[in-house]
């Protein structure tokens, strides 16, 4: 067998989640879709002695819209969320990103809070979530915390998650209709894991000029980053070649990639210039 | 469940239903291989990348060397060998027949459990949404060319025999 040997526990909610956690400590880790979490098993990289099964589980399932946000829980399967009409309507990043997103396998059983917990800084719905500016919502013994996506991811497979914490949900803000939105991806293989992926979404007000920037990039730090001064660049300007540039460069600019077997630190932030500017265009393009 | 290392699992697997005892860590895999003796869904890398070991999981597809055999206590699972009607092979099994989709057959049970979902949810697919849809799965003899065309004759054929069975209402 591949695996190492765990004690099985199948949780019926949320709430039982956050008693069994507390009851096994450190040991235990939580199993969403297990994409990600039984090849580390099997590998023997991860030895979690409890396995706390939550695919029984039926109160983080929904994805609706409320006062302006979508609300995602955490066990929507991601090929549920790519096929939903609301949440694609609501934030048509989601479809665009999830088809980078392993393949049609791997989204029939991943979750989409199993990917944000699991935090791969290369990964797509993490750098989605910073790119909107997303807050999670967070269960634990003395109840719920909300989280903004940037304050969420610590370091590579690290979050802000207690070990008794669960994430149950989370809210992205409803773009408003005349949104343009992009998604750049550089790998490999279609559904690797990115090299370098860029979120974008502008929507421009009637003179023209952007009121609202929003831009992230997954695989070039520790953590899904957003372009803050990549975003001012653009924020209340029209766009053109010259701003679109300039953006492109202060993204590289704060960008802080490492060297590794898919590409050099350097090659991976001037992937950064080219694919923020493709994404402002393309996001420009498909208003 | 019988103790803390023991789980009894029962499974539906093709219609028919099998029951066994297993320890949590026993992957759906391993216990259709070993329980039930389907030998059909092959093991390829057990980290879940090529994709060999794919099967349907309450209709929809999995890999099963990433789903423990205890997750599915319940479940309706078709594997390859519940695919052929007796002892006729389906229309996309015939397909990979016709259109060389096999060379060593390794990969073949999941590109089979694999294009079964594809063309269920998109009877009439394009070129790049096989490839697409099948992007799951390795192929090692690089056999790709032959598997789309089998997989797109199949979708052909799928929609032949439904006009003739219009036609001849």
């Amino acid at each position: 067998m591949k695996p190492p040997p765990f004690e099985y526990r199948s949780a019926h909610d949320s709430t039982e989640t956050v008693e069994l956690l507390t009851e096994y400590g450190d040991d235990a880790k939580i199993l969403a879709g297990g994409q990600s979490l039984v090849p580390l098993m099997n590998f023997r990289m991860a030895r979690p002695s409890v396995l706390i099964d939550i695919n029984q589980t039926q109160d983080m399932t929904g994805i609706r819209e409320d006062d302006g946000h979508l609300v995602i829980g955490a066990m929507a399967r991601q090929r549920v969320l790519e096929r939903d009409p609301t949440a694609g309507v609501a934030v048509p990043l989601l479809p665009a990103a999830l088809a980078h997103t392993g393949h049609t396998t791997n989204r029939n059983r991943g979750t989409f809070g199993g990917s944000l917990a699991h935090a791969d800084p290369a990964a797509e719905l993490p750098a989605l979530l910073v790119a909107m500016g997303g807050e999670l919502t967070v269960k634990g013994p003395s109840g719920t915390r909300i989280v903004p996506a940037e304050d969420f991811f610590l370091a590579p497979l690290t979050t802000t998650l207690a070990y008794n914490e669960i994430l149950v949900s989370a809210r992205l803000p409803r773009l408003p209709s005349g949104t343009g939105t992009a998604v750049e991806e550089l790998a490999r293989r279609h559904g690797d894991f990115a090299i370098v992926s860029v979120m974008a979404a502008v929507h421009l007000d009637s003179n023209g000029r952007a009121d609202l920037v929003r831009l992230a990039a997954g695989g070039v730090d520790s953590t899904p980053i957003r372009l803050h001064e990549a975003e001012s660049v653009l924020s209340g300007g029209t766009l053109d070649e010259t701003s679109i540039d300039a953006a492109a460069t202060a993204a590289a600019d704060a960008s802080h990639p490492v060297d590794d077997v898919h590409g050099t630190a350097s090659y991976r932030r001037d992937m950064v210039r080219v694919l923020v500017a493709r994404a402002i265009r393309s996001a420009i393009a498909n208003r | 469940m019988s103790d803390k290392h023991t789980v009894t699992v029962t499974v539906t697997v093709n219609g028919q239903v099998y029951t066994g005892d297993c320890e949590p860590r026993m992957t759906l895999a391993d216990f259709l291989r070993h329980e039930c003796g389907l030998t059909g869904t092959h093991l390829g890398c057990e980290h879940g990348v090529c994709g060999a070991c794919t099967v349907l999981l309450d209709d929809v597809a999995a890999r099963s060397c990433l789903t423990f055999a205890v997750q599915a206590d319940g479940a309706r699972i078709t594997t390859v060998e519940g695919l052929a009607e007796g002892e006729q092979l389906n229309t996309l099994q015939k397909s990979f027949q016709e259109h060389h989709g096999l060379q060593c057959g390794f990969c073949t049970s999941g590109m089979l459990m694999c294009a079964t979902e594809l063309l269920r949810e998109n009877p009439n697919p394009t070129e790049t949404e096989v490839r697409e849809g099948i992007s799951g799965v390795l192929c090692r003899c690089t056999g790709y060319d032959s598997i789309v065309k089998s997989v797109m004759a199949a979708a052909g054929d799928q929609r032949d025999a439904v006009s003739e069975a219009g036609s001849a209402r």
